[in-house]
């Protein structure tokens, strides 16, 4: 659960929406219970998307803790797409 | 009497009352409430988590767990605690379906766990636990009841669990806990953890057991063979207390030997070291008059922790072993998981047959970063002892000559930062396929020492596999062809003069100790428990001795005259072990 805590902990130091979503499931980036249940059963795909004032900001450093965690994994991929 | 057989994950036999505990056994009846309460009952959820949140502060300043691992389970307890969606789904079925708070917490908190335990991964279902233990938090407050404290335990006692949770084991009076039986769990499960951690017996993974005992019940927890045996008859019963006090006075007599060099009777130093898993295992290893480590296992550091392990993580638990050892040698072993159990890989390749497929070093040499960054931790503790480093499952020689080349990349990497390490750390390998051991002599050119693990080598010799039970009798150390290919790599390693030991099952069964010995192997690496008992058998016997009966056994044809010939031999020195 490590991992989910980080990116939440990082996560909710920004001011915007921020939610992720693998394959159907789209969840909020700043619950731990959400994450946590979408990390058990998730693949290697992950979408991050943000909204708000600190949206830009937020993606790039929630894309580089992802990176850490999937180091050394032959195919991660961290898709993001922003707005606003 | 009811005798059930689970996974043995802490040494040791203990007998007395049991304590059952039951982190679902808060049952909670759906009860509705009045439109008019809902205002009320989400008062209460909100004084609950207020309360939790403050009982969760005063574990952590009072138990200065921040650094531990269970430090980072209480954290994430805290966030779940302090999410706002976690807590909405709460008030949203009160409100929705108007039913009491005790009952949305609980509803709400297993179906999360039953979303973890349902996963088909033991890292991630064993989390589960976690859950539950929130759940259980949360009713406590609520309930304004008192726990069933364990720190008010005034007898010894056998706990008997679902599975143990963090809050439950961090209270636990550890004066009267004597030993642990769970229905659930793993090698690295929380319980295995704490009961190592503890020096107390513990048996998991016993499946369904009947909760619903009386209290005053006895039970055995046998932490050698993973037997847990409740409500024992009397004749049961008496035959575990002569074995408990067996087991004790046996110990205390081996104890005696631990300050004596394992040394045969005609002068021969052998060497036993202890294959570990744990960094908190490299004490016991002195403890039990070890000479160093031979095996240690870092699959550990992959499986518990949340996420895969940094530099620092491999560091840290290398430092701490070899710092307890000192000066005695140390021999880590690589990363030795199959793809299929990388936990947080989530890339898992369909294998048909995973045993052949892509695991150990094959993993890693498809791996660079993963592979280097473990590598880069071995190479920066290297210069804190006697460190050695051996790569897993070698099949050719353009295996062991493709991971020294990364190897030397590492070192590279390392002189670029003016890092220090051992240039001359020594670098062997396994042999644990036929492959390997046919080629023995091309290997010992390049590497710097074998260890012969015996488990995958009769394995692959043989082509059985031990777990399967239509086979499982077919699997034996004692096959003519397994014996061939032990007798030939040990020749090849005396021949180019580099380090030889074995560090299967094998080295640690009394019956084998004196055909290696008479093979001519000198290093034994065993289970840690088991080294004052071969120490005793080493020094009971002659090289002499033992060369006689490898060359009696090299005549004999069949699995089954080998074994009989070892057990006659055996029994003649240690008479009162067989």
């Amino acid at each position: 659960m490590r991992p989910a805590m980080q990116f939440v902990d990082l996560a909710n130091t920004f001011d915007a929406d921020i939610s992720v979503s693998h394959g159907d499931t789209t969840v909020d980036g700043k619950s731990i219970m959400q994450m946590t249940m979408l990390a058990a059963t998730c693949g290697s795909r992950l979408k991050i998307r943000a909204k708000g004032p600190e949206a830009q900001k937020a993606v790039e450093a929630l894309k580089e803790l992802a990176e850490q965690f999937f180091m050394g994994v032959s195919q991660p991929q961290v898709g993001q797409q922003e707005e606003g | 009497m009811e005798i059930r057989k689970g996974i043995a994950v802490s040494p040791g036999i203990a007998i007395a009352k049991a304590m059952v505990i039951d982190s679902r056994d808060y049952r909670i009846p759906r009860r509705t409430i009045m439109p008019s309460q809902r205002t009320a009952e989400i008062q209460r959820v909100r004084k609950a988590f207020a309360r939790a949140i403050q009982e969760l502060d005063e574990i952590k300043s009072a138990k200065r767990i921040e650094e531990s691992e269970i430090g980072d389970i209480f954290a994430v307890h805290m966030r779940f605690l302090r999410d706002k969606s976690f807590r909405k789904r709460i008030t949203d079925l009160i409100n929705k379906e108007k039913v009491t708070v005790e009952y949305a917490v609980s509803t709400v908190l297993r179906e999360i766990a039953s979303h973890f335990a349902g996963i088909d991964d033991t890292y991630i279902s064993e989390r589960a636990a976690d859950i539950y233990d929130i759940e259980r938090r949360l009713l406590k407050h609520l309930q304004g009841r008192v726990e069933d404290n364990l720190g008010h335990l005034r007898e010894d006692v056998v706990i008997l669990a679902h599975d143990l949770t963090p809050t439950q084991t961090a209270g636990f009076n550890k004066t009267f806990v004597k030993g642990f039986a769970t229905e659930r769990g793993g090698r690295t499960s929380h319980t295995a953890i704490v009961a190592r951690s503890l020096g107390i017996p513990a048996v998991v993974a016993l499946g369904e057991l009947s909760l619903e005992i009386s209290p005053d019940c006895q039970v055995i927890v046998d932490g050698n063979r993973g037997v847990v045996i409740i409500d024992p008859d009397e004749e049961t019963l008496a035959q575990y207390k002569r074995y408990a006090e067996q087991v004790t006075r046996f110990v205390s007599e081996l104890n005696v030997l631990r300050d004596l060099p394992a040394e045969t009777r005609d002068g021969v130093r052998i060497e036993l070291m202890g294959n570990i898993e744990f960094p908190d295992e490299a004490a016991q290893v002195l403890e039990k008059g070890g000479d160093g480590i031979g095996l240690y296992r870092t699959e550990f550091l992959y499986l518990y922790g949340g996420s895969e392990p940094t530099e620092d993580d491999h560091y840290h638990a290398y430092a701490e072993t070899i710092r307890t050892l000192k000066d005695k040698p140390v021999v880590i072993r690589t990363m030795d998981l199959g793809a299929d159990k990388m936990p947080h890989s989530n890339w898992h390749p369909n294998e048909t047959n995973p045993a052949l497929g892509l695991r150990s070093i094959r993993y890693c040499l498809q791996n660079f970063p993963m592979f280097k960054t473990q590598l880069r931790a071995i190479l920066r503790a290297s210069v804190l002892g006697d460190v050695r480093m051996m790569f897993p499952l070698i099949t050719t020689l353009q295996e062991l000559r493709q991971a020294k080349m990364i190897v030397r990349d590492v070192m590279e990497d390392l002189d670029e930062y003016a890092v220090p390490y051992n240039a001359k750390m020594p670098i062997g390998i396994m042999i644990e396929t036929p492959s390997s051991a046919l080629t023995a002599g091309l290997l010992a050119q390049e590497a710097d020492f074998f260890s012969i693990g015996t488990n995958d080598l009769i394995q692959y010799t043989l082509a059985v596999d031990r777990a399967n039970e239509h086979v499982s009798t077919l699997f034996s150390p004692a096959e003519p062809a397994v014996l061939r290919l032990i007798r030939s790599v040990i020749q090849e390693a005396h021949k180019a003069r580099i380090g030889l030991s074995v560090c299967g099952e094998v080295a640690s069964d009394p019956e084998f100790i004196m055909l290696l010995l008479g093979m001519g192997v000198r290093t034994l690496s065993l289970a840690v428990p088991m080294i004052p008992e071969v120490k005793k058998i080493v020094r009971s016997v002659s090289i002499e001795q033992c060369g006689r009966l490898a060359r009696r056994v090299a005549t004999l044809d069949s699995s089954r005259q080998i074994k009989n010939v070892l057990r006659d031999a055996a029994s003649k020195i240690l008479p009162e072990n067989f």
